[in-house]
């Protein structure tokens, strides 16, 4: 890539697009996390579509020449009909496009609904909630017919499905949301037309190891005899949480964050996706898990690990829809 | 049922028909697998379902490889390592019988029926025992049915999409 803009470009400037799919707005929000470097972007780039920034429309972007934008940035998974269709539609109009976050690329936190099935969500959205007032029990339809034609809503789909189950992914940057430091670096080497090598989803925007790599604690070499909640105990200073007995996603993760959130004594949430040569972030901890229990006997190790709440919610907190496994049945 | 009942079951499977069970099976080197071997010096009969992977230690089987089998299709997956105590490298099966209770927990959670994952120990003398453990997991699988993962991800778009068009209006 360079900074010769588009096919489409009129003033040289490079032709950027960010979408948000099955995601919360946080990775919106940390684009604007770089602060003054934005305008620094600005100089650079031009913004042709961000629906949560600025008012594009569908229709804009299909009108594109095929190409025209050179970096999208997308994030969140894929879950409904509308979502995948952007999808496409994003990724035949660019040159270049980024899994940006943790739903983007495995999921992230709406993947957790793989453990349920639409009909079982809609019973919860639409039936069970206390807070809800439906006395007819109304359900909505993808297709419904009024006396000025017919009404389409998109289908949501049986499961959430990553950027790169619908569309080929050029790069991924990782994070719940993506750390700016981070974010701009890839900023800037974009600007600069310094991107590395094009691959199937090569991880930018991140280190190469595990959290524990970048992790301040100590690690003291002892085993653990039983595990806790972080609202159950304040965790000991500088030593390693999960010898603590507080699962912590470190030794699963990818550094890059910095290792905020153990630094802030709570144990890796486990967002930056997996370190190279992990494929099941779940199963890694597991086995990590697995190595450093203090138990001789099976009675004890049971009981040990049993005292670990949800462990399929916690090992693959951001992960499940990139999961060997995928979802539950 | 009895053994013989078992292994004289009806090729074609009540549950699904033409169906066999496939089962992937890791052993380890020092006791499981040469308690396999004992089983079939010995001329012990047992279903030809199971498909046997031999790792140097139980604590070598990655949880991964455990998802993994299910994930490419298999229908069942039995991990055998030595008893406790008996671990050629002393502690590996130690790290087997922690990992093991959390496999099991992600797989109810993932609505695979516990029948599919069997874990057990099994020594380098325990010939019958791993004629017996495969004849039973694979009559109790059996019952439970195909699992056929690859198609049911395939038909819920994964790694392709389902490509609905909620418009149809050719954008």
């Amino acid at each position: 890539m360079n900074a010769q803009g588009g096919t489409g470009a009129t003033n040289g400037k490079l032709k950027v697009a960010k979408y948000w799919a099955s995601s919360c707005g946080g990775c919106d929000i940390s684009l604007l996390e770089v602060g003054p470097h934005l305008l620094e972007l600005i100089e650079a780039a031009d913004v042709v579509f961000w629906p949560c920034a600025a008012d594009f429309k569908y229709d804009d972007v299909a009108k594109y020449p095929d190409g025209y934008i050179d970096v999208c940035l997308f994030n969140g998974g894929v879950r409904s009909s509308e979502q995948e269709e952007i999808a496409r539609l994003l990724r035949k109009k660019s040159k270049t496009l980024v899994a940006y976050g943790a739903c983007a690329i495995d999921g992230g936190i709406p993947a957790l609904a793989n453990l349920t099935t639409p009909a079982e969500i809609y019973d919860v959205v639409y039936h069970q909630n206390p807070s809800l007032d439906n006395p007819n029990g109304v359900e909505p339809v993808p297709v419904f017919q009024t006396a000025h034609g017919e009404l389409r809503l998109p289908d949501l789909y049986p499961q959430v499905l990553r950027l790169k189950d619908v569309v080929e992914v050029d790069y991924q940057i990782p994070g719940c949301p993506p750390q700016a430091h981070q974010v701009w670096k890839v900023l800037q080497a974009v600007v600069a037309g310094q991107v590395p090598a094009r691959n199937d989803a090569v991880t930018v925007g991140c280190d190469d190891k595990a959290v524990c790599d970048e992790c301040p604690r100590e690690r003291r070499q002892v085993r653990v005899g039983g595990f806790r909640r972080s609202h159950q105990a304040i965790p000991e200073p500088g030593w390693c949480l999960l010898e603590q007995g507080f699962v912590c996603m470190g030794p699963a993760t990818r550094s890059g964050c910095g290792a905020l959130c153990v630094k802030a004594n709570l144990g890796c949430r486990g967002c930056y996706t997996a370190p190279d040569g992990v494929e099941d972030r779940g199963t890694a901890m597991i086995g990590a898990i697995g190595s450093i229990i203090d138990a001789t006997t099976e009675e004890r190790a049971h009981e040990i690990v049993g005292q670990i709440a949800d462990p399929i919610g916690t090992f693959y907190r951001f992960s499940l829809a990139s999961s060997s496994l995928k979802g539950r049945r | 049922m009895a053994d013989e009942q078992v292994l004289h079951a009806e090729a074609a499977s009540a549950v699904v028909p033409g169906w066999e069970p496939r089962i992937i099976a890791f052993l380890c080197y020092w006791c499981s697998y040469t308690g396999a071997d004992n089983a079939g010096t010995a001329r012990l009969k047992y279903p030809a379902n199971v498909d046997i992977i031999r790792v140097m230690c139980s604590g070598r089987i990655d949880p991964e490889l455990i998802m993994t089998a299910f994930a490419r299709g298999a229908d069942g997956v039995l991990v055998c390592g030595c008893h406790i105590g008996d671990c050629h490298y002393l502690a590996g099966n130690h790290k087997t019988m922690a990992r093991m209770p959390l496999v099991r927990s992600v797989l109810a959670d993932l609505g695979i029926e516990p029948e599919r994952f069997v874990h057990e120990w099994v020594s380098a003398a325990e010939g019958e025992k791993f004629a017996q453990l495969v004849r039973h997991t694979t009559e109790q699988i059996r019952q439970v049915g195909p699992l056929n993962w690859p198609k049911r991800m395939h038909d819920r778009g994964v790694g392709h999409g389902m490509d609905l068009q909620p418009w149809g209006d050719g954008r």
